[in-house]
C-alpha cells in the first residue's frame, strides 16, 4: 500500500485560514488500511480543524466525504455535487489523489492534509515499513523475496556494504541489512550459489531516472 | 469564569467504572453532577472520533474509565483506549485546545470510593482550566 502520515496540524490550519468552508475528502484505499486518511481519520481532523478555528472564535464549514478512490476520475467525479458550495479542498489521500482532484476542479484549491511517504506493508498493528520503491525492473527473483533497492540503505546489488554489523545497518541499529537478509533468505532455500551471480548494473531508466512514468495498456484503453 | 460548572463526559466501561459509579451510589458517596456518564461495552470500544465529538460539542473535558491493568474483560481494550487517550491529548495540544482535558483512568467495579475521588479530581482540574475554548462559538451560533 501507498501509506502516509497526516502533517502538522499547524500547517494545516494555515492553509485553511482564508477559507470558512471546505471540502475533506478521505480516500477508502491504501491510506484507510495506513490509518492516515480513510473515514475515521476525516471525522476526527474535521473536528481537530472545527475546534482550532472555534477556538480563535471563527467558524469552519467542514463536509466530510470519503470516496472509495481518490486516484480514479470516476470515483473523484462524486465531488462534483458539492464542489461548489466548498472555497476549497483538503484531501486525506496520497499525493495522487490530491493531484486527481486538483486536476478535475481547476477552479478550487486543493490542499494536501497528508505527507505520502512510502510503499509499504505492515509489520504489526500500527507499525508499517517500506518494501518498495517502483524502480521499473523488479530483482526480487534474484535476491530470495527481499528488495535491496528499497531496504537496503545504498541500494546495493551485490551484497552488504562495510556498515553491515551484526546483521545490522550502519544507518541505524534498527534497521536490519538487506544484504544479510537476503543471505540468511538464500541459505535457507539451499541458494547459496545465487549469491555468487552478479547482478549486472541497473538501468535507472525504468525507476525515477527516466522522468514521470506512464503505463498503457492497449487492450484497455479506450 | 467563577461560576463556571464544567461539563465532563466520562465513558465508563460496563465491567469497571460504571459499576464502580452504581457502587458509589449505594455508599451514599458524594461526587459532583458535573459528570454524565456513558456507558460502554469496553473502554476500548472509545473511538478517538467519540473524544473529538465530545469536546467539540461544547463538553470543558472527557475522560474514559477501564478497568486495572490486566483485569479488561476483553483481555487489552483499557490498553487500547489509553493509547487512544494518549494520541488525543497531542492532537488537543497541537490546536490549541490542551490535552489536560482529557484524561485515562483505571478502577474496579468495587471502588465506588475512587469513582468518586476521580470525578471530584478531574472536575476540579477543569474547572480550574476554565471552559472549553471552542463553547463561547457554539453558544453564539446556537443563539443564532
Amino acid at each position: 500500500m501507498i501509506t502516509a502520515e497526516r502533517k502538522p496540524m499547524e500547517e494545516l490550519i494555515e492553509c485553511l485560514r482564508p477559507y470558512h468552508r471546505i471540502l475533506l475528502v478521505g480516500c477508502n484505499e491504501c491510506v484507510t488500511v495506513c490509518s492516515a486518511g480513510g473515514r475515521k481519520e476525516v471525522g476526527i481532523l474535521s473536528s481537530a480543524l472545527q475546534m482550532a478555528f472555534m477556538k480563535e472564535g471563527k467558524t469552519l464549514d467542514v463536509k466530510e466525504i470519503t470516496l472509495e478512490r481518490q486516484c480514479d476520475p470516476e470515483y473523484v467525479e462524486e465531488l462534483v455535487t458539492h464542489i461548489d458550495q466548498a472555497e476549497a479542498v483538503m484531501s486525506m489521500a496520497c499525493g495522487c489523489g490530491v493531484q486527481e482532484i486538483a486536476g478535475r476542479f481547476k477552479s478550487k484549491p486543493v490542499f494536501p492534509a497528508l505527507n505520502t511517504t512510502f510503499m509499504g506493508a505492515s509489520e504489526r498493528q500500527g507499525v508499517w515499513v517500506e518494501r518498495c520503491q517502483g524502480c521499473g525492473e523488479c530483482v526480487l527473483a534474484l535476491t530470495g523475496g527481499i528488495c535491496p533497492i528499497a531496504r537496503c540503505a545504498k541500494q546495493l546489488l551485490n551484497g552488504p556494504c562495510g556498515g553491515s554489523t551484526n546483521g545490522k545497518c550502519e544507518v541505524d541499529p534498527d534497521i536490519d541489512c538487506a544484504w544479510q537478509l537476503i543471505w540468511d533468505r538464500l541459505k535457507a532455500l539451499g541458494l547459496e550459489d545465487r549469491y555468487e551471480d552478479n547482478i549486472a548494473a541497473k538501468d535507472w531508466r525504468t525507476g525515477r531516472g527516466g522522468g514521470p512514468r506512464k503505463i498503457i495498456r492497449e487492450d484497455l484503453v479506450k | 469564569m467563577e461560576n463556571f460548572e464544567p461539563v465532563i463526559v466520562a465513558f465508563c466501561c460496563h465491567y469497571c467504572a460504571y459499576t464502580a459509579a452504581d457502587m458509589a451510589g449505594s455508599k451514599r458517596l458524594c461526587y459532583p453532577p458535573n459528570v454524565k456518564i456513558i456507558k460502554v461495552p469496553c473502554s476500548g470500544k472509545v473511538d478517538a472520533i467519540h473524544i473529538m465529538k465530545a469536546l467539540e460539542m461544547g463538553a470543558d473535558g472527557v475522560y474514559v474509565a477501564g478497568c486495572l491493568d490486566g483485569d479488561c474483560h476483553f483481555k487489552n481494550g483499557n490498553i487500547g483506549a489509553a493509547k487512544r487517550v494518549a494520541y488525543i491529548k497531542k492532537l488537543l495540544d497541537e490546536i490549541g485546545i490542551g490535552g489536560e482535558r482529557v484524561e485515562m483512568v483505571l478502577m474496579s467495579a468495587g471502588m465506588g470510593e475512587r469513582f468518586a475521588q476521580t470525578a471530584t479530581e478531574i472536575t476540579e482540574k477543569i474547572r480550574k482550566l476554565g471552559p472549553n475554548p471552542v463553547k463561547s462559538v457554539n453558544e453564539a451560533k446556537t443563539a443564532a
